[in-house]
């Protein structure tokens, strides 16, 4: 069972905090505005995510889910939706 | 059951009963503590809710609340106490929750006194709280009417989706008359899962109600206000109710009046005709919408010179009455603000004063 | 190996008004996820303040009322009297329930209401841009007290748990927080608790939840957490202060 960990860019506001909490320095803020106008946070080394989802328990606006994707095309196709 | 002698207090709280409405929330003043002491015993009698608020800003809303999810409310108060709930009508009003006020008025301003006043009509008619908005206005002459007229404000709410409000003055809060009620005349209550918040499981719906005043987008707002709006002019065509008196003679002064101080002019006007002298009145039943028609067509009568406002208050009714009367006649008042009500003789002084002058 | 995480059914798709980093969001979630295990979404009213959170209506999928500044309380009086199998709650800013609304939250709590309220203090009025709240601290500054708090003149921030705790009438009180992952999860413990004597019909119950303001205080977000844990939590100390077992006979 595979999970994966997204950053909904249409919701980050950029605050921080769950870079501030992730165990595993995983995430970061980005270089480029998204287009709310703020730089969003995202998973700049995704191997290391344990998928603890401390970051969603900090995240105010609900904008990172952590969802099972089983098969793999499930997943591909996530990937590039 | 037929004919009871009660207390006007005590006769309203028993008619709101009888209307349906099994939820009170209240706070003492004088002169109406009666109603919240007859249905504290009453209530529990019924299964109904009694509950006395730390004040009248927390009742308005304790009534909000309530109306605001489905029930069938109301609360009675006097002059400083609608005062404050003036907010929460407004409110109330503007969220389209019906729901029934009692104001047995005393006299003002500030502290003023615990006598009968009728001083509080701007502030049932014209509005005690902010923004436009205006109130379905009921005013009972006796118990007994103010026994009908509670019965039938429940349905009037509900049927407006907005606030009631009776306005009697401390004499018909505090006076005892022989009283009838309808035989448990209970009026259902309207269905209201279209927008009460009581709860999606009750309305077995998975929408979500929302009872809300604010409108931050200009033309919601005005959209909003328009559509309030559409309802008072509804309530113009479909709910004005008045009682002509000895307008069928020739009477040289029309008198307009409502409440206690419209029988003291009955008996003045009965006396006057012994004398020959004819005054006729138009007696307002709601304030708002206030009979301007009847009161125009009454101003029209060959014989009539004159109008006069009688009132409780410093002259508030009578610019309604001007504006009605669109300078067909003067218009002058004759009023008394202590809380002694005037008596028929006053009246009769200055309905002949009034002949004399003009 | 990992959780799996998702928007509870409770809170709705609309993203927030609310601040970068403003806690509320987090302390909306928590109540949104009791509500989902309690499985009550159906059967709760909710009830919004007039504040930054007066647009909470616009955040969860259930009934939902507005009130006046300061009056959600009575508001929910009113509903809990009349409808008394509906789950109630108010959600409230320190302004709106400390200030103009204390009145309607004292005589709630000692009557013994059985609805639930959610006080978010972040010492500070949000909506109307940073005005000093009873919950500001001494010497912190706002658009009202430029210089910083003088208690010589405005007296102390209010404590509104221990206030509350001192009533007879059994109650649930507690304080908490969200400025850690471990505060936050004492902290939904806490608000499931308080829905959960509702549910039973117990008592009133209060979760004030410390809260943040970054806007208004001139900080990041991050920086926000450092200041409440520095500044405001020295001061308001978490834990529960009252529960209706200790706090005298139980409501009947």
């Amino acid at each position: 069972m595979k999970l994966k960990h997204t950053i909904d860019i249409n919701i980050c506001k950029g605050c921080g905090l769950c870079i501030t909490v992730c165990p595993k320095k995983v995430l970061e803020i980005a270089d480029k505005v998204s287009s709310k106008g703020y730089y969003p946070a995202y998973q700049a080394r995704s191997e290391d995510c344990i998928y603890c989802a401390i970051c969603c328990t900090m995240c105010p606006d609900v904008a990172i889910t952590i969802t099972e994707s089983a098969d793999e095309a499930a997943f591909k196709q996530e990937m590039e939706a | 059951m037929g004919k009871v002698l009660m207390k006007g207090n005590e006769a309203i709280a028993e008619a709101a009963i009888r209307a349906g409405c099994l939820n009170y929330f209240a706070y003492p003043i004088t002169p109406q503590s009666e109603v919240a002491e007859y249905l504290a015993k009453r209530m529990p009698e019924v299964d109904g809710v009694f509950l006395q608020g730390e004040s009248e800003v927390a009742v308005g809303y304790m009534i909000f609340g309530a109306s605001a999810c489905g029930a069938r409310v109301m609360t009675t108060s006097s002059s400083p106490g609608v005062s404050l709930m003036g907010e929460a009508i407004s409110y109330i009003t503007a969220a389209q929750c019906p729901a029934v006020f009692v104001n047995i008025m005393r006299g003002g301003p500030g502290l003023g006194g615990i006598l009968p006043s009728q001083a509080d009509y701007f502030q049932a008619t014209k509005g005690g709280g902010h923004g436009d908005y205006r109130l379905l206005v009921m005013a009972p002459a006796s118990v007994q009417e103010a026994v009908e007229m509670m019965m039938e404000a429940f349905p009037l709410a509900e049927k407006y989706r907005n606030p009631v409000m009776l306005v009697g003055d401390g004499l018909i809060g505090q006076m005892m008359e022989p009283v009838e009620f309808p035989d448990n005349l209970s009026i259902p209550a309207t269905n209201k899962d279209a927008w009460a918040t009581n709860g999606m499981d009750t309305r077995k719906s998975d929408k979500r109600n929302l009872v809300k005043t604010l409108y931050l987008n200009p033309e919601e707002l005005n959209a909003h206000n328009l559509l309030l709006k559409a309802k008072y002019e509804r309530m113009k065509q479909e709910a004005v109710k008045y009682e002509p008196y000895n307008l069928d003679s020739a009477y040289q002064v029309l008198i307009v009046s409502y409440g206690t101080m419209s029988r003291v002019c009955k008996t003045a006007i009965d006396m006057l005709k012994d004398e020959g002298i004819e005054v006729g009145m138009v007696r307002p039943q709601t304030l708002f919408p206030f009979p301007e028609q009847a009161i125009f067509e009454a101003a029209a009568c060959e014989s009539c010179k004159v109008a006069l406002s009688v009132e409780m208050s410093m002259g508030q009714m009578i610019e309604d009455v001007e504006r009605c009367i669109k300078g067909r006649l003067p218009v002058k008042w004759h009023g008394k603000c202590g809380g002694d009500v005037p008596t028929p003789e006053e009246v009769i002084d200055a309905v002949k004063r009034l002949i004399a002058e003009y | 190996m990992g959780k799996t995480f998702k928007k509870p059914e409770a809170l709705s798709d609309q993203p927030t008004h609310y601040c970068p980093g403003c806690t509320h969001g987090i302390i909306h979630r928590l109540v949104a996820e009791v509500i989902d295990e309690l499985g009550i979404r159906g059967s709760t009213v909710g009830i919004a303040p007039v504040g930054c959170a007066v647009l909470a209506y616009n955040y969860f999928t259930f009934d939902f009322q507005e009130a006046a500044h300061g009056r959600a309380p009575a508001m929910a009086t009113g509903i809990k009297r009349v409808r008394p199998d509906l789950t109630v709650f108010t959600y409230q800013g320190d302004g709106d329930l400390a200030s103009i609304g204390m009145g309607e939250i004292i005589h709630a709590a000692n009557r013994g209401e059985k609805f639930t309220t959610i006080f978010v203090n972040n010492a500070v009025y949000g909506m109307t841009g940073g005005q000093m709240a009873p919950t500001t601290m001494p010497g912190q500054r706002t658009t009202t007290s430029p210089l910083g708090r003088k208690p010589l003149d405005v007296g102390m921030p209010v404590k509104m748990a221990e206030l509350l705790a001192a009533l007879e009438t059994p109650s649930y009180i507690a304080r908490q927080t969200v400025i850690k992952p471990k505060y936050v999860k004492k902290a939904k413990k806490s608000i499931k608790k308080a829905f959960e004597y509702q549910l039973e019909g117990r008592c009133f119950s209060l979760v004030e939840v410390v809260s943040t303001c970054p806007t208004n205080w001139g900080m990041t977000p991050v920086d926000a957490l450092k200041w409440t844990e520095d500044t405001l939590l020295p001061y308001y100390k978490l834990g529960e202060y009252k529960t209706p077992t200790n706090g005298g006979n139980d409501a009947k």
